[in-house]
């Protein structure tokens, strides 16, 4: 095999990595390189550096080590049985390729993930140096998000959170069966082992000790996970169910949920689907609900018996039009958790509310304003100079906000 | 009737200033013309002397932090809607929670593009190589921004690369950042900058991270309106990608599986074993 190019070894090993939902770059510590020693800087809110044309955002160089890999998941690109073209970066090559792409402001820092190459302990060895290297000779200050990988010595997992900013570990699949049967060489135990020792060293870092010191910062950005969605046939009831679980038993930061995307040289085990993309962004909607709206998993899922989504219209929505009878609210009275439960007003809207009410009853047009979506709200709410009489419970409420039924043609 | 003169560089210490004596005498904001630049030309040019401080009116905190914003926003209009709202703070105190108030929400309004054009100057500058040698590495980039958001945003690049020299020449303002020290000149044509052949291989990756599978045209171009484009490297590729991406799925469906490679069936066996 002819040798590769810096230029090809990115093409692929980009190409190996872009199935990884995340690229966030928020919500580490605030650093800087004011003091002319290092390079880079962490200022709390992400920059999306540049977007892709199927939508996403590049904030980091997203790649892999390597895409040699001895494990066979059958929804990878990367799995061992796949003739995939293969390539290896050294610690050098990336090292570089980071540095150089952040002076020219085109990336906040590093996502660096890997195949598996012969053994877990020895892969995630390899992506310490790298992350080594960029911390204690390069002295470069701005993001760094390692995946560690899955059966590694817990010491190593250890050792990265105190280079990395974020950790993240993917459970793949929504559940422990769909693991075993789509990625044999992975053990879903192991996976949330992983996760519950990088929080329970966390939770360590956090504590101050007995002389009031705090312990060495240990993945200020917190750990993320991601599930495929549409690869096997769990419901959106059972995959919202393992978020909650995630978040609460792991307090994990993010959820990424990957619509199955049609990979080069598939195996004949999970035929090619059209990536269920509107699928992926109802779950994502239900997921901030379930966050920062205060709704349970039961409630967001009752509105259908076969556990999914409504696809048609959002699932605020939905669970709105389910439970007519909590509406209409009256925005100059109702609480805030209520006032979150009314589709199209989001935190903000929320929160301006609540502000200006101290002032003066509100009336339709100040909604406008405060940047409410109306078109959906004013059937929900009553405000001083709106009611919205019998449009809460007309039969054909769902059908104005749901797009018209497709229309058959002849064949 | 005063008319105020407003530098480009230092507009939000002038105007703080001039606002902060203006409302102290209790001019009202008819009797004031907001001069940005010399824009007026010799028209108006009666520059009459600022009041003293004579009195110190208080405006609330969140007043000042909007009006940093605002100040650089594009609208000639900024300065006077500002002083108007300040006007009306002596007798509302509670005027700068009415986020109904349509004074205030254009305001607001306002503060969100400079926010927003910060945001995406910070992310879309791109910097070029200048191989100058010597001690720091020296670059610099062309931008241009909507508002006047070089000097506000110039802080964050000089926190981020502090190592190194650099430039971002913009036709409004210029900023410049040698040997660690931050100056702001007039704007400037664009400059001839050498190719950089790092631009190359970050087109490479752009390339390759993107998804053929899950084209959405609409949510990029969002975030990343076209007229950033011309100054974006990677912008250069997008076409392509767009064109391309239908056949490159239908290539990976059509596809048969393929055998397995040869070294699978031996690693397959070394895992189980172990």
């Amino acid at each position: 095999m002819a040798k590769l190019d810096l230029s090809q070894k990115l093409a692929i090993l980009s190409d190996a990595a872009r199935y990884d939902a995340s690229c966030a770059s928020s919500g580490t510590t605030r650093r800087d390189s004011r003091d002319g020693k290092g390079l880079g800087s962490t200022e709390g809110s992400g920059i999306c550096h540049a977007y892709a044309p199927d939508g996403r955002c590049i904030s980091l160089l997203k790649i892999l080590m390597t895409n040699f890999c001895i494990y066979d998941c059958a929804y990878c690109i990367n799995r061992v049985s796949s003739n995939v073209q293969r390539a290896r970066f050294s610690v050098d090559e990336v090292v570089q390729l980071t540095i150089e792409f952040y002076r020219r402001n085109y990336i906040e820092g590093l996502f660096l993930s890997s195949g598996i190459i012969q053994s877990p302990d020895k892969t995630m060895e390899d992506m310490l140096r790298i992350a080594k290297r960029l911390r204690e000779v390069e002295n470069f200050r701005g993001y760094i998000h390692l995946k560690s990988i899955p059966d590694a010595a817990p010491e190593l997992i250890e050792q990265a959170g105190l280079y990395a900013d974020r950790l993240s570990i993917n459970v793949e699949l929504p559940t422990d069966n769909s693991v075993k049967a789509y990625a044999p060489e992975k053990n879903p135990v192991t996976i949330r082992k992983a996760m519950g020792d990088v929080k329970s060293r966390k939770d360590v870092a956090g504590e101050r000790s007995y002389t009031g010191k705090r312990g060495k910062r240990f993945v200020p950005a917190g750990q993320s996970t991601q599930m495929i969605v549409g690869a096997d046939g769990s419901t959106d009831a059972t995959i919202l169910g393992q978020s909650t679980r995630l978040y609460g038993d792991y307090k994990l930061k993010r959820v990424y949920y990957s619509a199955f995307s049609p990979i080069p040289d598939a195996t004949a085990k999970l035929p090619l689907i059209k990536p269920p993309l509107v699928r992926e962004h109802r779950l994502y909607q239900a997921d901030w609900l379930m966050r920062f709206y205060g709704f349970g998993v039961e409630e967001i899922t009752a509105s259908r018996t076969d556990g999914n989504l409504d696809l048609d219209i959002d699932p605020k929505l939905a669970w709105a039009l389910q439970n007519r009878a909590q509406f209409p609210v009256d925005v100059n009275k109702a609480g805030k958790e209520m006032l979150l439960r009314i589709p199209g007003f989001g935190t903000r809207t929320v929160r301006r509310i609540l502000s200006t009410r101290r002032h003066r009853r509100l009336r339709y047009d100040d909604l406008l304003r405060m940047g409410a979506s109306l078109k959906k709200a004013q059937a929900f709410i009553t405000a001083a100079d709106w009611s919205p009489g019998g449009l809460t419970d007309s039969a054909n409420l769902r059908a104005r906000f749901a797009p018209p039924p497709e229309q058959l043609s002849l064949f | 009737m005063y008319t105020v003169p407003l530098p480009r560089i230092g507009t939000d210490v002038a105007w703080r200033d001039a606002a902060k004596r203006l409302i102290g005498a209790g001019v009202s904001p008819e009797d004031i013309l907001w001069d940005f630049d010399n824009e007026m030309g010799e028209l108006f040019a009666t520059a009459t002397a600022l009041p003293p401080v004579t009195r110190r009116i208080k405006a609330p905190q969140s007043f000042v932090q909007m009006a940093d914003w605002v100040v650089w926003h594009k609208d000639p209009q900024r300065f006077a809607r500002l002083y108007a709202l300040l006007w009306r703070l002596r007798h509302q105190p509670g005027l700068m929670q009415d986020r109904a108030d349509p004074e205030l929400a254009k305001l607001r309004h306002m503060e969100k593009g400079v926010h927003r054009c910060k945001h995406k100057m910070k992310a879309f500058v791109r910097f070029r190589d200048l191989r100058q040698g010597g001690d720091r590495r020296s670059f610099a980039a062309w931008f241009e921004p909507t508002h006047h958001t070089v000097e506000p945003t110039a802080p964050f690049f000089a926190r981020r690369f502090a190592d190194m020299d650099w430039m971002i020449a913009t036709p409004d303002v210029t900023a410049q950042f040698v040997d660690g020290n931050l100056s702001f000149h007039p704007g400037q044509p664009k400059p001839d900058l050498p190719e950089d052949a790092a631009e190359a291989l970050w087109g490479t990756y752009f390339c390759n991270i993107f998804n053929p599978a899950r084209l959405k045209v609409s949510a990029m171009t969002s975030e990343m309106p076209k007229k950033y484009w011309k100054n974006l490297p990677e912008a250069q590729h997008i076409q392509g990608l767009i064109a391309g991406a239908e056949a490159k799925v239908q290539q990976m469906r059509d596809n048969a599986p393929t055998l397995p490679p040869e070294r699978a069936a031996k690693i397959k066996r070394q895992l189980r074993d172990e």
